[in-house]
């Protein structure tokens, strides 16, 4: 478990990370996500004790991490964002270093198999890491982090450089993982944190601009859900035709997507589910209905959002430009 | 410390280093051997340890100019630092890697003494003051090196610079000559590395001068922690 109270780096009048408070359970995968210098790599660095705080409290698993460094530091295992690898040292002496240098306790050979099929890497374990693709590199500093079984592991951006596959295992990995060990992970793919990630901390400018389970941070803009249709059939007829179901808002026509067939966005009101009326009202007229599909916003959206301090704000109160250019966004998802 | 040492050992067999600096060391002394022992027919080794001064001087900054910078430019230090290690452990470990290889270069010499009291007689005080002298020099070098080393994240900076300090320390004794304060040059004189390096080459043991390079290494190795200390905190 990992406790943050108002912690803050400041670097001269700059602040990396700006009072920032958080608690990751044991057993729960904690996302980071943020643009580039958010302050996502700082806070990790402080965690695991690399650099110091300005001010601000930090404990894992109950212990601080500057009253004693050294016992807070034995349940980390930590993946920097450049994986700290000696380049002249095979795979296996580096991870025997790396058990050595922990003070490990469990018997050497049968844990340094067990991590290595984990992160499949067995087949490289003779070869120079000087020689070792980004990936492979990528999955011995995961190794390394896994040395000694920590409590509490810290990824910062785990599957970078990795081709989508190993990104597919890794990420069940750290699912895996998560289930027994306490995960902080950053990265600035959306997608991986949403898959990933229980709970997910949005950070910006060294602040924390949301803190929510990942179905509530999407769920909080899904009253603004809009649907997308293409139907075949006269454009301002069907806008017609629609126009007289009651809980739609707004039909907007986008483009002609086949010919004859046309493209609307359709917002409804709020909260109302509006497709059964669609389509019976479309089908009483004979009218094909081709595509319906639903614009969620996607995690991508709702950062971009919240970064740009437009924090859960509905939609009713912002203005109808703005409400276009979203609109617009949304077209180009899914 | 002992998985740190181990591993810095290995280091430098893996690279070139290792060996370069034990052969340099043992050409350069053999040759010292040859010419101030063997060709002027004495048996007084004094001469060769003098002259490995200047050898040690550029070419113990060669095996400690990646031992910090390396860790920080390869970003190593952070598997390091957030490690249950402590910072002085982990000096200590980097600061006898680099002494074990420079023990294997020097170990030569006392043999050129052994060889020689095959033949004829020789001063075994001597010799052996002359050893410990090297040793303690040497790991004088190691300990300033490794500081200026932990203070950039370029070797060659690191090494050029640990150079140029070790020439800064040698002159010390011949600035102190042409300062015309008492005082000063009284400090610069008895804090001078070269002079009580002397006393040894002439099979002086005195504890002021063992306590004196103790205390100038354990400076330069509390120096170092603090140092990468500092850097967390920066």
């Amino acid at each position: 478990m990992i406790e943050v109270q108002n912690l803050t780096k400041s670097y001269g009048v700059n602040k990396a990370v700006d009072n920032i408070s958080f608690k990751a359970e044991e057993g729960e995968i904690l996302g980071f996500l943020g643009p580039n210098g958010a302050g996502k790599s700082t806070t990790m660095n402080i965690l695991t004790g690399y650099i110091s705080s300005t001010s601000g409290q930090v404990t894992i698993d109950g212990i601080d991490v500057l009253d004693d460094p050294i016992a807070a530091k034995r349940n980390i295992g930590y993946l920097p964002e450049h994986p700290p690898l000696y380049l002249d040292m095979t795979v296996d002496g580096f991870l025997k270093f790396v058990y050595n240098l922990k003070k490990c306790k469990l018997p050497r050979n049968s844990h340094l198999n067990e991590i290595c099929n984990l992160v499949k890497i067995s087949d490289v374990r003779g070869r120079a890491i000087r020689n070792l693709s980004k990936g492979y590199r990528q999955r011995v500093g995961l190794a390394q982090a896994l040395v000694g079984n920590p409590g509490t592991l810290i990824l910062d951006e785990p599957t970078v450089g990795l081709d989508p596959k190993q990104i597919i295992e890794i990420r069940s990995l750290i699912k895996k993982l998560g289930k027994n060990h306490t995960v902080i992970l950053s990265s600035h793919i959306l997608p991986e944190i949403q898959a990933v990630c229980d709970r997910i901390i949005v950070i910006n400018k060294g602040k924390i601009v949301a803190n929510e389970k990942a179905a509530a941070l999407t769920a909080g803009f899904s009253e603004h859900l809009s649907l997308k249709i293409r139907v075949e059939g006269n454009e301002s007829e069907v806008k017609k035709l629609l126009g007289g179901i009651p809980q739609i808002k707004r039909i907007t026509p986008l483009r002609e997507a086949e010919t004859g067939v046309y493209e609307y966005e359709i917002e409804p009101k709020t909260g109302s589910d509006v497709r059964r009326d669609i389509f019976k009202k479309l089908s009483s007229r004979n009218y094909p209905l081709l595509m319906m599909k639903s614009s969620e916003l996607t995690l991508e959206e709702i950062f971009l959002k919240l970064i740009t301090g437009d924090i859960y704000r509905s939609a009713d109160d912002s203005g109808d430009s703005d409400k276009t250019t979203k609109k617009s966004q949304k077209g180009g998802r899914k | 410390m002992l998985a740190i040492l181990k591993r810095e050992i290995a280091s430098y067999f893996t690279s070139p280093i290792g060996y370069v600096f034990i052969a340099v060391c043992i050409l350069t002394s053999g040759l010292f051997f040859f010419i101030f022992t063997l060709s002027q027919g004495v048996t007084d080794l004094s001469p060769v340890f003098q002259f490995m001064f200047f050898v040690l001087m550029i070419f113990v900054p060669v095996l400690t100019m990646r031992l910090m910078s390396d860790e920080k430019r390869q970003k190593t230090d952070q598997l390091l630092l957030t490690s249950p290690v402590g910072l002085t452990g982990l000096v200590i470990g980097k600061f006898l890697s680099a002494f074990a290889v420079f023990l294997l270069g020097v170990l030569a010499m006392p043999v050129y003494g052994i060889v020689l009291s095959f033949f004829t007689k020789i001063s075994w005080p001597s010799l052996w003051g002359n050893f410990t002298g090297i040793v303690l020099l040497g790991s004088v070098y190691i300990s300033l090196g490794l500081l200026i080393s932990a203070l950039t994240e370029n070797q060659m900076i690191a090494a050029v610079g640990s150079m140029f300090l070790n020439l800064v320390i040698f002159l010390f004794d011949a600035l102190a000559a042409f300062i015309p304060f008492k005082l000063l040059s009284d400090v610069l004189k008895n804090i001078s590395v070269y002079e009580r390096y002397l006393g040894f080459t002439i099979g002086l043991f005195t504890l002021s001068s063992i306590l004196f390079f103790a205390s100038v290494i354990a400076v330069f190795i509390f120096l170092t922690v603090r140092v990468l200390e500092r850097r967390r905190w920066a």
